[in-house]
């Protein structure tokens, strides 16, 4: 192997070692790239990322169409905690204002720091499901064995396409005492 | 072309000197492309072996409805270390080994371009597998949760015992060992051919081989990032796939197969390769459409960056998105069958015979097809929505590896082994492997389409009766294929102990050093070759511009 060829070897590599370790930082590029594409609906997630408050205005109440919401409860793991809605479902008119509590009690007998997350089915719709009032939107501090009562308070957007007469919305707290929250 | 073997002789004699160190040292510090060559397929064969016995464990298990042999966590794991194994330390291994080989006596170099690397990173390679295959042997278990490595799953302590941060670290090993094996075949094709090769008159196993190269440097270290997003959620209390802290476990799919799908390719590129160097010699012709085949090869490679969430139609993605994926995927089939054509039109009016290699080529041929268009079937998103995540997929995908990759793999053990060796392989063993091979594959894969057309779920250690006389049929191949590689290995070790004890000569094959320059080379190939370089290329592109 005459020298030049040694040379151009080890240039070569390198520059195909940087590509590799690029890659690498691609990988996690792929992390906000995948929250741009989500916000731009080219992906579509069922846990909405803008689970915002959206101020409550007053619709034209839809009287000829009636909507069933179905409410689901889950524990993410080991969650140590007992939650549960009011209702397993009500029937709603699009454009009206609906209050459903839910109830979550703390099994342990320390502070639990937990974030319930919410997600619809089908997908499509949780841009016409908007939330006036929701414990959703933020993580909650429970004292030993405490139990809240959290309100959530809603409408549908009266827009809502007309092949959807059910919408399945399903929350699951996550025990967050141990977690460093990216906001 | 007898100038260039004179030529060679005349260096040979210059080097005799020069063989390989003694004992055991020889093999822990070598550089030789060709002893590095050989201990990746040794391994390669030893892991083949290894994953084999996890299929017999799952196969039987399968043989009838209920719970018989193993506890179905541990039916979990062994379907999950199967295909890990096969894929990282079986089939892509397998192509390193032919690929340190073949490249340098295929274009004329001495060795591979950076040989102290080339040795390391098959080191590594058998750290990352011994590694993985210690989790086997903790609390909890090996990895149970798919080879995907799904999170929020596999990320919960049922699934993952202790072993997480072991399988997550031995990709970590693998991920590098293949990096560098990538990083030197590139720079031995770019920098070592023989003066006189230009790109276009390079053996298509070395164009599949520098194609599937850069396909490792783009999406090892990308399958690396991800598997360590899920050691830093599960440990470092990061949230790139928990839901609670921001995260989305659906992120992780679109990055796995962002890897995933390049993946597959690199397992079936050099698997092409192979076919394209072997039909020709057997056809007695050249390859038909060379630079179709090249421009094929990488068309498909550059669909796998843009296809991968085909895997993900049931994932949820906009009606826009899964009629992209649909139609982007459909694609592939275009280059793909520009090669299955052209591999039968090279066959065509061709004075074949049916030695072992060109019988399994043969297969490889048809049944890889048919894998194709199951494929195909699949990638139509609304019937996906029937197949995903059932023994189609099964049968899907193991068409594509097994008669496919696997055969390939088997048939460059033959058509190569005497080269390698000097010694001629036993030809009837060699039959007798090829016909049970291909005739259990069959019953062993083909009853899966069935099953999965039916609705039988893939992962799981037990299944609802209707399913049972499929599943015993597919058994009962699959411990007739599992026990006919016994074959192989026979004949491999029959082989290297002097085989059939009939003197094989330079060519091994009739008109063989038309094709490629290894067959100019003397049979056993001496421990140096090629330290002055070719003056003549016979290549696929000389023969078809005459």
């Amino acid at each position: 192997m005459s020298e030049s060829v040694g040379k151009k070897n080890a240039k070569l590599a390198r520059t195909l070692l940087i590509i590799a370790v690029a890659m690498f930082g691609f990988g996690y590029a792929l992390v906000p790239i995948y929250d741009v594409l989500c916000e731009w609906k080219w992906i579509e997630r069922d846990r909405p990322d803008d689970i915002k408050k959206v101020p409550e205005v007053a619709y034209e109440v839809d009287l000829s169409r009636e909507i069933t919401v179905e409410f689901i409860t889950m524990l993410n793991e080991s969650t140590p905690m007992e939650f549960r809605a009011e209702k397993k479902q009500i029937k709603v008119h699009p454009g009206e204002y609906n209050t459903v509590n839910f109830y979550a009690t703390n099994k342990t007998n320390k502070d639990l720091l937990a974030r319930a997350i919410p997600s619809f089915s089908p997908a499509v719709i949780s841009g016409y499901f908007e939330k006036i009032m929701c414990f959703c939107f933020d993580e909650q501090i429970f004292k030993p064995q405490e139990t809240k009562t959290l309100p959530m308070r809603f409408t549908i957007n009266p827009k809502i396409p007309k092949e959807y007469n059910t919408i399945t919305l399903s929350y699951t707290y996550f025990d967050n005492t141990e977690k460093s929250v990216k906001k | 072309m007898s100038a260039v073997v004179d030529e060679h002789d005349h260096h040979a004699d210059d080097h005799h000197d020069h063989g390989p160190a003694k004992g055991i040292l020889r093999w822990i510090v070598t550089t030789n492309h060709k002893d590095i060559g050989t201990m990746y397929l040794v391994f390669a064969l030893a892991m083949f072996f290894v994953g084999g016995a996890m299929a017999m464990v799952i196969r039987a298990e399968l043989f009838e409805p209920g719970l018989q042999f193993v506890d179905p966590a541990f039916f979990n794991s062994m379907t999950t270390m199967h295909a890990l194994v096969m894929v990282f330390g079986a089939v892509m291994p397998a192509f390193v080994g032919l690929a340190n080989w073949q490249i340098p006596l295929m274009i004329g170099a001495a060795d591979m371009a950076l040989p102290r690397m080339n040795n390391m990173s098959f080191w590594l390679l058998v750290a990352g597998v011994l590694l993985l295959a210690s989790t086997l042997f903790m609390e909890g278990g090996a990895p149970n949760g798919g080879w995907t490595l799904y999170p929020p799953l596999v990320l919960q302590p049922i699934t993952v015992g202790k072993a997480l941060p072991f399988a997550v670290f031995s990709v970590h090993l693998l991920g590098i060992s293949s990096i560098m094996g990538a990083i030197n075949i590139i720079a031995t094709i770019t920098n070592m051919r023989a003066p006189s090769m230009r790109m276009m008159d390079m053996p298509l196993f070395v164009w599949t081989w520098l194609i599937t190269g850069f396909l490792l440097i783009a999406v090892m270290p990308v399958f690396a990032g991800a598997v360590t997003m899920l050691l830093t959620d599960k440990f470092f209390h990061t949230s790139f796939f928990n839901a609670a802290g921001g995260g989305d476990p659906v992120l992780y799919e679109h990055i796995f197969w962002f890897f995933g799908h390049p993946e597959v390719y690199i397992m079936i590129l050099p698997t092409f390769g192979v076919a394209s160097t072997i039909i020709p010699i057997f056809a007695r012709k050249p390859l038909f459409g060379y630079a179709s085949m090249v421009w094929a090869t990488g068309a498909i490679a550059f669909l796998a960056f843009i296809v991968w969430a085909h895997h993900m139609f049931t994932a949820g993605m906009p009606l826009a998105g899964e009629l992209y994926f649909m139609y982007a995927t459909m694609i592939i089939a275009i280059p793909t069958g520009v090669k299955v054509f052209n591999w039968t039109a090279t066959m065509w009016d061709g004075a074949m015979t049916f030695e072992t290699p060109m019988l399994f080529s043969i297969a490889f041929v048809v049944l890889f097809t048919m894998g194709g268009f199951t494929g195909l079937m699949m990638s139509i998103a609304p019937s996906d929505f029937q197949y995903h995540d059932t023994y189609f997929i099964v049968a899907h995908f193991h068409y594509t590896l097994v008669p496919a990759s696997i055969f390939m793999l088997m048939a460059a053990g033959y058509f190569w082994l005497p080269k390698w060796t000097g010694h001629m392989y036993n030809e009837k063993i060699g039959q007798l492997h090829f016909w049970l091979s291909a005739i259990s594959v069959n019953i062993l894969f083909f009853p899966q389409h069935f099953l999965g057309l039916a609705g039988m779920p893939r992962r799981i250690p037990d299944y609802a009766v209707q399913f049972a006389d499929w599943n015993m049929i597919s058994s009962i191949g699959g411990f007739i294929f599992g026990a006919s590689q016994l074959l192989f290995l026979y004949i491999v070790i029959d082989t290297v102990r002097g085989g059939t004890g009939e003197k094989v000569t330079d060519e091994v094959w009739e008109d063989a050093a038309k094709h490629g320059l290894e067959w100019t080379l003397p049979s056993p190939v001496p421990y140096h070759t090629w330290t002055t370089p070719p003056t003549i290329v016979p290549t696929e592109h000389v023969l078809d511009s005459h």
